[in-house]
């Protein structure tokens, strides 16, 4: 990749999922994915991931993953950046595996350190019976696909919980996106501080 | 580096030993010391400790491995210690220095005998406690520790030590276990440490200070000391603990022999400390240095394993102590009233005061209490109490009852009160009028119409003498209103009070000379004096004539009463006098006189002034015009000039004189001028001295009785008596009310006294009164009075009584007294001086606007410009609101609006003001024109042509416009020139391509149009669909599993009581994915090959055709039953005694290809699963286009065919060398789109088998012969038991959720709506059709399209004898028409029902088209015929036809052309749904739906459900079909062109196909087959086909030939090729292999082709 006239830019994830914050809810695990548009490209990495099973702390109300993600995606365009699904799934009071939550989040654009927190959501039964059915049956209503959440298209008809938070760190490294004429670091952005020193 | 543990160890246990032997004497002590530890509660770590000394077992373990960690780490500490010596002088290392820890321990015992945490350290006090209680709690503390110090030290104990260790040794070896812990700990607190020696020290300073004055150390320390504040804290806490020390000195009683020791110890340490103190003094920093050396290493080390500390244990009690600290519980107690209140304050109730204390919301009394103690205890908690003791709260918000009351929805009941009914709307009028913000229920405006009543001035019913009393009254009115105006008065003393002004200015300057401004204030007072003066005179002059007239009338008045001997009228005038002092009178009069004559003179000489001036100007003026007049007319006209000069000089001599002239009238003129003045004033003034005259108009005078009258005058007054007068009240022409109706007096006046009020919702226009009178019931309109409407300050009670004068013009005459109105009169008696009257008089009346109860005006709002006066269209129109409409020119209202001079600060102006400002404010260019985004081109990307020139920008647009051939473009890339323009290629391709017609891929130029319409129609349906598609449902995004109804859950419940049977395995439902995130390979097409049956056999090739063959059948039968004997016969023949065929079953699916094993004999049983992979085209796996995916699964059955190639017969011994060939024995393909609606497809099904096949016979024979048995033998075939299914299971995609709409009448839309929905209730499984689309999209119904049609006359004329055989042609004709399924064309959408004629043009269609043409032409040939809506096998729901001749039912298959007897069991037809004809729709209601279990007599109510019924008749529906097709005569010479056409491409095809081997093609064969194939056309494909064999044999008898005649529709030519391909005859792969194909169109009217291909493979046998 010395060529000066770069044909893809790169754009390199490397981060974790965290922790989440689920008041009521524990032993979870998250899936995650990324959603991204046609003219971007994975090249390394996982694409999908499925955690391991966390359960809370003794005092502690956050459930930690530390689930690393690691991907580098090209693309020649920046129409359809990249975004993470994360899904969290756990047990219920019968110990079903139901769906504890969606979120989706672009990746930063800004090369450097960020973290995000992400609040979840799940999709509401439809009607009170439907309610007490899927909750006596462990059968929650689901997204068919949890990509849905990143995209806007068919949200209309659905109505969804809050449910809690995630939150995930990246660091992001990009390469070409200034040759090919896309300045996403801004002057006031300097991504080399971080607030590690308070 | 293990040997200092070694040696650490061996210590160790050395301790142990003497410990343990110590310890068995000790036991009591032991009790004491723990029960001492657990009073004092102080330390958690020592308490812990002694409680596991006390119970060993559980902590042990845990202990031994925390030490033996421990251990690790010591040697690591001892590691780092640099101090220290290396590990092998440790052994002697380790008593040199024991001395100074040892005197280390001595002096600082009190010091490190301190529990880790400073908090609860005892120490010594330094108040109240003894010496002695000090020691002891300081030798308790040593107890504990000292032997961990020791230890840790690694200190071998001095015999001095053993006192001590004697008390210690109840912690034995729990203790060593501790150690380190415990080390870690002291360290960390080593800093706390060092505090309490400076406490401990301070303590002993403090002691001294008791005793006397402070010492110098104390001195030396005071400046020196860093004081902390935690040491001050310390002496507090042990403050609390007097009463554990009781506790301790009870102990100590008890073990006065240990007390003892401490006590002794105590001392020792206090002389220690002494020590240290005085070391401290002398030289604090050798000894800090010691302890800090050691202390400070492990200290710093110590640091960096603390988190591997046990885990602190804070025990429940001291946990419960410390958190009393923090925590509170409130209580739940009534709070006493007196700590909520100020001291000495006594609860003020202010309810029993009588001020009103709204009720406080409720809350329980725990929770106030609660809620008390909480805030008592905070600080300032007495601020939320109120005067009374309790919180102060707002009063209860809550209302009772809630302000609207809940509406409950009854679905069956409502209220009929609260039923809605359908009103038409009504336009009014006035719409525009209505009053705006009437929305609001507050302003309701009302106004008041008080009507109080109404006096004649004229009425017809006057007599004589009510005229002049009439008049009398009006006059006396008159000098009423003028006295009470008295404006003589006024102007008087406004004269007077100018000349007096006047006068004093004079009098002021007294003959100065007057300022300029003086001077014109003067002139201004003169010319005001004047003014005034000619008004009073006037005024006086009309106060006189008025009088005067009063008088004279007064007069006629009487001398008419004299006259006519009764009285009409009560009045009576009287004159009164008023004196006046004559002198005086006269006096004034004549000062008046005076000063007007003054004043004249006055004003004679100003004019006489200017008159002056103004001759003087003429002059000069006229003397210059003459100057030059003179000098141009001088020589000219001298003499004439002379005289005229002369004419004018006298002029001027007059002119001259004309200033003298008015001189001398001075003085006579001030005569004359006194004198006009006296007269003036005898005429209009009273004289003076005169009494004043004062009139006086009473109606006291008596009226003559009725008696006394004449009869005239009798007549009137009961004429009078009986009218009546009544008012109506109009408002805006409509009448709002009336008032009650009234007698007429003898005044003539009406009292009514009657107030309406009028609630107004329109803008008030007119108020009108309306004045009847009434004889008896009927009663005349008399006048009409027109009210102005009020302003909307003018309110009632404040608005004065009006009096309107009105007056008719009415004629009215009496025979009798009264005057009459309109009508001569006269007072005479000789009728002279006559006048006319009319009907006249006054209303007094009073509109106003209400006042509503608080005061507030019920009038429209003034800001309403104009509200009243003007429609309410003023409100929208700012310029006609003020009055000016139509007013548009601004120029021309600035100009109005500076000419009326508007008030600019009025608000009624305030609009126009604005307007104003505006126009004038600028000259705003108003555009014509309305942008709505004016920025946009500075946001503009690109040009537009830049954008259209891009290539990346294109593809990104065609791409998210979804074009097909970029809908899944991957990576665009990002720089311009990397794309090609390749890329676009096909996509222009195809937008060329769709004008141009390309006949070479059809052949056809008609099917390619009627392709290229298709096209069309289904790129349109499609765009439709994909805007659909976007179109997402709940189901679509969130999978929720569905509420189980009662009865499922019921069953359910059901089933779990039943018991378990693992050996009947229950069919699980599959997951259904939704082709969302499918890629290639995901898909798998499953196949499964049950078993086949009637497959036809070998039959051995042998030169001589059985003789027995062709006598022994009927001609029907193809297939004969002595063949079967002979191949029996001949079975052992065969080489390998192969058995009679070797069938297997062969699946292609997009190119590939899978097969099964090969089983033996006709009826053979496989049993195995095919799985095919199935790759969407495009990678798109969205329904849509996996609907469109037009694929077939071909199901080939071909015959494996093994033959020797051994050349040589010796080498068959060892050698196997077998040739493997294939012969194809029919097929079955089934379209993926069928496949992937109904999920799966289970099922036998025929094979169709070419009518001749080659080597093979059917095994089977046929039974009994005779009429229609051929329909039974049509049945008969080889059929293959499948079951297809895809593997995910795919959602197939909805249907395009529309309404269409529809020319349909809307009842029998509903209608239709609630059929299909019932039928669907009652039998899911049955497909019930009324309404259909047709080709445009709109809606029919289904009966429409049934009509009979006529069928090709070449049709009905082949078979003129035989009807079956015609009907069976005609089948045979329809199935030649291309089958289409919707579902591929238009994919996702719905059915679409083309009639006929369309489909006849467009050659192309699903079942329904074929069944309602079969359909329509059975009926044109006089049968009973009907469509079958039903679901069959493979087909899914689908159209059949029913007919029912000769006392049978027929089913027909519309696309085949077979026909099925009712109880055919091979019948594809599963489910009856309904029948449909042209009269009725039946849906069937039979417990049954197959075929065979049902009965056809639609007639029966119980089994079939009619649509139309007597409830609901048939309305009439006409047909949509026409009245009858057209057949074009198909070319023939096209037809052979066609032919020709695909035997060269298939020829090309196979020679293609064959790329390894040459293709020979046998002439000879070529030429039979084709002269064979018309007849196979014209039998129908069966009846020949024995004879064609035998003479293909007798031919060619030295090939052995395998080969079959394929017969297809005419569509494409792919589907041929792929036929021809999946047969596979281009396989046989033996050298000398010769292959003869021929081909054959027949052309049907109507374009309608059969296509033969003949096929065959020839082997030259040896």
């Amino acid at each position: 990749m010395t060529s000066n006239n770069p044909a893809v830019f790169l754009l390199m994830i490397n981060g974790q999922i965290e922790a989440a914050d689920f008041p009521e809810y524990d032993d979870l695990y998250c899936k995650y994915c990324f959603v991204y548009g046609h003219d971007w490209a994975p090249t390394s990495g996982l694409e999908e991931g499925i955690s391991q099973i966390t359960s809370k702390g003794r005092g502690s109300q956050s459930l930690v993953w530390n689930f690393p993600l690691d991907i580098t995606f090209k693309s020649t365009n920046p129409f359809g950046w990249p975004q993470i699904v994360v899904s969290v799934y756990g047990p219920d009071t019968f110990g079903n595996d139901i769906v504890r939550g969606y979120g989706a989040v672009h990746i930063p654009f800004t090369p450097g350190k960020h973290t995000k927190t992400i609040p979840m959501f799940v999709p509401e039964s439809t009607s009170r019976l439907q309610k007490f059915t899927s909750w006596l049956m462990g059968r929650r209503p689901e997204f068919t696909d949890p990509k849905v959440v990143a995209q806007g298209e068919g949200r209309e008809v659905t109505r969804v919980r809050s449910q809690g938070c995630v939150t995930l760190q990246f660091n992001i490294v990009t390469k070409d996106m200034k040759k090919l004429g896309y300045d996403t670091t801004s002057i006031e952005h300097s991504p080399a501080r971080t607030p590690q020193q308070l | 580096m293990s040997s200092p543990s070694d040696v650490r160890e061996k210590m160790r246990k050395k301790r142990r030993e003497l410990q343990e032997s110590l310890g068995r004497v000790r036991d009591d002590k032991q009790a004491l010391v723990a029960s001492d530890w657990d009073l004092s509660q102080d330390n958690g770590h020592t308490a812990v400790e002694m409680l596991a000394g006390g119970q060993e077992d559980p902590g042990e373990t845990l202990r031994r491995s925390m030490m033996a960690k421990r251990m690790k780490k010591k040697k690591k500490l001892l590691k780092e210690m640099p101090v220290e010596s290396p590990p092998d002088e440790e052994v002697t290392a380790v008593p040199e220095q024991d001395r100074p820890h040892d005197d280390d321990d001595d002096d600082v015992q009190p010091v490190r005998d301190l529990p880790p945490r400073p908090a609860m350290r005892p120490g010594s006090s330094q108040s109240e406690t003894t010496m002695r209680q000090r020691m002891t709690e300081k030798l308790r503390a040593a107890k504990s520790k000292a032997a961990s110090l020791l230890e840790q030290e690694s200190i071998i104990e001095p015999a001095s030590r053993l006192q001590s260790l004697r008390d210690r040794e109840t912690l034995t070896r729990f203790d060593r276990d501790t150690d380190p812990d415990l080390r870690a700990d002291e360290d960390s607190s080593f800093t706390a440490r060092l505090k309490f020696r400076d406490v401990a020290r301070r303590a002993t300073t403090d002691k001294r200070t008791e005793a006397g004055l402070p010492t110098a150390e104390e001195a030396y320390n005071f400046f020196t000391f860093n004081f902390d504040p935690e040491p001050q804290q310390q002496p507090r806490r042990k403050k609390r603990r007097p009463g554990r020390r009781e506790a301790e000195e009870e102990g100590e009683g008890e073990a006065g022999e240990g007390d003892g020791e401490d006590e002794e110890e105590g001392e020792e340490e206090r002389e220690c400390e002494g020590e240290e103190e005085s070391e401290a003094r002398d030289e604090d920093a050798p000894l800090v240095r010691d302890e800090d050396e050691d202390l400070f290493l492990i200290d710093q080390s110590a640091q960096d394993f603390l988190e591997v500390r046990r885990a602190e244990y804070v025990d429940y009690s001291r946990r419960l102590q410390r958190e009393r600290d923090t925590l509170f519980v409130p209580s739940m107690r009534t709070v006493p009233a007196s700590s909520k209140l100020a001291e000495n304050v006594r609860p003020r109730y202010l309810e029993e005061e009588g001020l009103y204390v709204g009720e406080r919301p409720h809350v329980g009394l725990t929770n106030q209490n609660i809620l008390e103690n909480r805030i008592l205890k905070q600080g300032e908690g007495r601020k939320w109490f109120g005067d009374d003791g309790r919180i102060m709260a707002l009063p209860d918000p809550i209302k009772e009852s809630s302000s609207r009351p809940p509406l409950f929805h009854l679905e069956d009941e409502l209220d009929p009160a609260l039923q809605t009914a359908y009103r038409k709307a009504l336009k009014s009028k006035h719409v525009n009028l209505y009053i705006s913000g009437m929305g609001d229920p507050q302003s309701d405006y009302q106004l008041d119409v008080d009507v109080s009543g109404l006096i004649f001035s004229h009425h017809p019913l006057f007599s004589r003498e009510h005229v002049l009393a009439a008049r009398l009254a009006q006059l006396y009115d008159q000098h009423l209103t003028r006295q009470h105006k008295s404006l003589t008065r006024l102007l008087t003393d406004k004269l007077n009070g100018l000349r007096n002004t006047i006068h004093n200015m004079l009098e002021l300057h007294r003959g100065e000379a007057l300022s300029q401004v003086t001077q014109q204030r003067m002139a201004e007072y003169k010319q005001e004096v004047r003014h005034t003066r000619q008004l009073r005179d006037v005024e006086q002059d009309k106060d006189r004539a008025l009088l005067k007239s009063i008088i004279r009338v007064w007069k006629e008045l009487k001398a008419l009463r004299d006259f006519q001997r009764f009285t009409n009228t009560p009045f009576k005038l009287f004159v009164r006098r008023e004196k006046v002092e004559r002198e005086q009178d006269e006096q004034e009069c004549e000062d008046d006189i005076m000063a007007e004559v003054e004043e004249l003179q006055a004003e004679m000489e100003e004019d006489y002034q200017k008159k002056m001036s103004e001759y003087r100007r003429q002059h000069e003026e006229w003397k210059s015009w003459k100057r030059k007049q003179k000098v141009l007319k001088k020589k000219q006209k001298k003499k004439r000039q002379q005289e005229e000069e002369e004419e004018d000089e006298e002029s001027e001599e007059e002119l001259g004189e004309e200033p003298e002239k008015p001189d001398p009238p001075e003085k006579p003129d001030s005569g004359s001028l006194e004198e006009q003045v006296r007269e003036k004033a005898a005429r209009i003034r009273r004289k003076p001295g005169e009494p004043v005259l004062i009139p006086e108009l009473t109606v006291s005078g008596p009226v003559t009785p009725n008696e006394q009258c004449p009869r005239a005058e009798f007549a009137r007054r009961e004429d009078v008596s009986k009218r009546a007068l009544f008012i109506k009240v109009l408002y805006n022409d409509k009448e709002v009310s009336r008032t009650d109706s009234r007698a007429l007096n003898m005044d003539f006046r009406v009292h009514f006294g009657q107030i309406f009020n009028l609630k107004i919702v329109n803008w008030p226009e007119s108020i009108k009164l309306q004045v009847f009178e009434g004889v008896g019931s009927s009663s005349t309109l008399l006048v009409e009075v027109c009210v102005p409407v009020p302003e909307s300050s003018v309110l009632t009670g404040s608005a004065p009584s009006e009096e309107m004068e009105f007056s008719s013009n009415q004629r009215v005459t009496f025979n009798h007294e009264g005057v009459g109105s309109g009508v001569p009169f006269s007072f005479e008696a000789d009728g002279t001086s006559t006048q006319t009257l009319l009907t006249s008089g006054k209303l007094s009346c009073c509109v106003s606007w209400a006042v509503g109860e608080d005061d507030v005006p019920l009038a429209p709002p003034s800001s309403q410009p104009g509200g009243g006066m003007y429609s309410g269209l003023g409100q929208m129109d700012a310029i006609a609101c003020i009055g000016a409409s139509s007013l548009n020119d601004m120029k021309k209202l600035g100009k109005w609006a500076a000419e009326s001079r508007l008030d600019p600060n009025d608000p009624n102006n305030t609009s126009i003001m604005q307007l104003l400002s505006v126009v004038s404010g600028g000259d705003v260019a108003v555009p014509e024109y309305f942008r709505l985004e004016q920025l946009q081109e500075e946001f503009n990307f690109l040009t537009d042509e830049e954008l259209q020139r891009s290539r990346r920008f294109r593809l990104l647009r065609l791409r998210s416009q979804e074009v097909a051939e970029f809908r899944h473009f991957k990576c665009v890339p990002s720089m311009e020139r990397e794309i090609s323009q390749k890329v676009f290629q096909d996509y222009e391709k195809r937008l060329k391509d769709g004008e141009i017609i390309d006949t070479k891929e059809h052949i056809d130029s008609h099917r390619a149009l009627v392709a290229k319409y298709l096209q069309k129609v289904r790129e349109s349906v499609i765009n439709r669909s994909l805007i659909a598609k976007h179109h997402f449902m709940l189901s679509d995004v969130v999978s929720e599993d569905e509420v189980p109804s009662i009865g499922v859950l019921g069953w359910n419940l059901f089933k779990l009581a039943e018991p378990k049977r693992p050996l009947k395995p229950h069919r699980k439902e599959r997951k259904k994915v939704t082709a969302q995130n499918l890629s290639d390979g995901d898909i798998k097409l499953l196949v499964n090959i049950i078993r086949g049956y009637d497959i036809p056999v070998r039959r051995l090739h042998t030169s001589k055709p059985p003789v027995s063959a062709k006598s022994g059948r009927s001609f029907t039968e193809p297939f004969a039953a002595p063949v079967l004997s002979q191949i029996n016969q001949q079975g052992s023949e065969w080489p390998f005694g192969q058995p009679l065929i070797r069938p297997f079953v062969e699946v292609s699916f997009q190119r590939s290809v899978l097969q099964t094993s090969a089983a033996e004999g006709p009826n053979p049983c496989w049993n195995e699963e095919i799985v095919l992979p199935f790759s969407a085209p495009n990678g798109d796996y969205s329904s849509t286009s996996l609907q469109s995916v037009r694929d077939e699964v071909f199901i080939n059955i071909f015959d494996e065919l093994l033959s020797d190639v051994v050349e040589d017969e010796r080498e068959r011994e060892n050698t196997i060398h077998t040739r493997i060939a294939r012969h194809w024995l029919g097929s079955i393909k089934i379209p993926f789109s069928t496949i992937y609606l109904q999920s799966r497809i289970d099922g036998t099904f025929k094979v169709s088998t070419p009518p001749v096949l080659l080597g093979y016979s059917k095994e089977r024979s046929l039974g009994s012969e005779g009429g229609y048995d051929t329909i039974r033998s049509l049945s008969e075939g080889t059929f293959l038991s499948l079951f297809i299914t895809i593997e995910p299971q795919l959602v197939p995609g909805d249907t395009v959720r529309e309404k269409f709409d529809s020319q349909e009448v809307e009842r029998l839309l509903i209608a239709s709506e609630v059929f299909e929905k019932e039928a669907s209730r009652q039998f899911p499984d049955r497909p019930c059709l009324s309404t259909v689309i047709d080709i445009n999209g709109k809606t029919v119904f289904v009966t429409r399209f049934i009509r009979p049609l006529n069928p090709p006359q070449e049709l009905l004329d082949a078979f003129p004898n035989s009807p079956q055989e015609t009907a069976e042609l005609v089948a045979r004709y329809v199935s030649l028409v291309p089958s289409l399924p919707d579902s591929v064309s238009f994919a996702g959408v719905c059915d679409l029902w083309s009639t006929c004629d369309q489909f006849l043009t467009l050659l192309a269609g699903d079942e329904e088209e074929h069944a309602v043409l079969l359909c329509n032409y059975f009926l044109s040939m006089g049968r009973r015929a009907w469509l079958i809506i039903g679901s069959a096998i493979p087909e899914g729901p689908t159209a059949y036809v029913l007919t029912y001749e000769q006392n049978r039912y027929l089913i027909w298959n519309p696309s085949t052309g077979q026909h099925y007897g009712q109880y055919d069991i091979f019948c594809p037809l599963q489910t009856i749904g309904c029948l449909i004809n042209s009269d009725n729709v039946w849906f069937n209601i039979q417990p049954y739906a197959a075929p065979v279990r049902m009965s056809f007599d639609v007639s029966k109510p119980k089994l079939w459900k009619p649509f139309f019924s007597r409830s609901f008749p048939d309305p009439g529906l006409s047909s949509v079909q026409p009245e009858a097709l057209v057949y074009r005569r198909t070319d023939k010479a096209a037809a052979v062109e066609l032919q020709d056409r695909i035997e060269k491409v298939l020829r090309e095809k196979i020679m293609d196909w064959r790329p390894r081997h040459p293709t020979r093609w046998n002439r000879y064969c070529i030429s039979t087959l084709r002269q064979f194939l018309p007849k196979l056309e014209l039998s129908g494909g069966r009846e020949v086909a024995e004879e064609h064999r035998l003479e293909l044999q007798s031919l060619l008898g030295e090939y052995t030939i395998s080969g079959f005649p394929l017969h297809l529709p005419f569509s494409e030519i792919r589907p041929i090729i792929e036929a021809v391909h999946s047969t596979g005859v281009h396989k046989a792969e033996a050298p000398n292999v010769e292959f003869a194909l021929a081909v054959h169109v027949h052309p049907y009217p109507g374009n309608v082709l059969s296509v033969w291909v003949y096929i065959a493979s020839l082997l030259t046998a040896q």
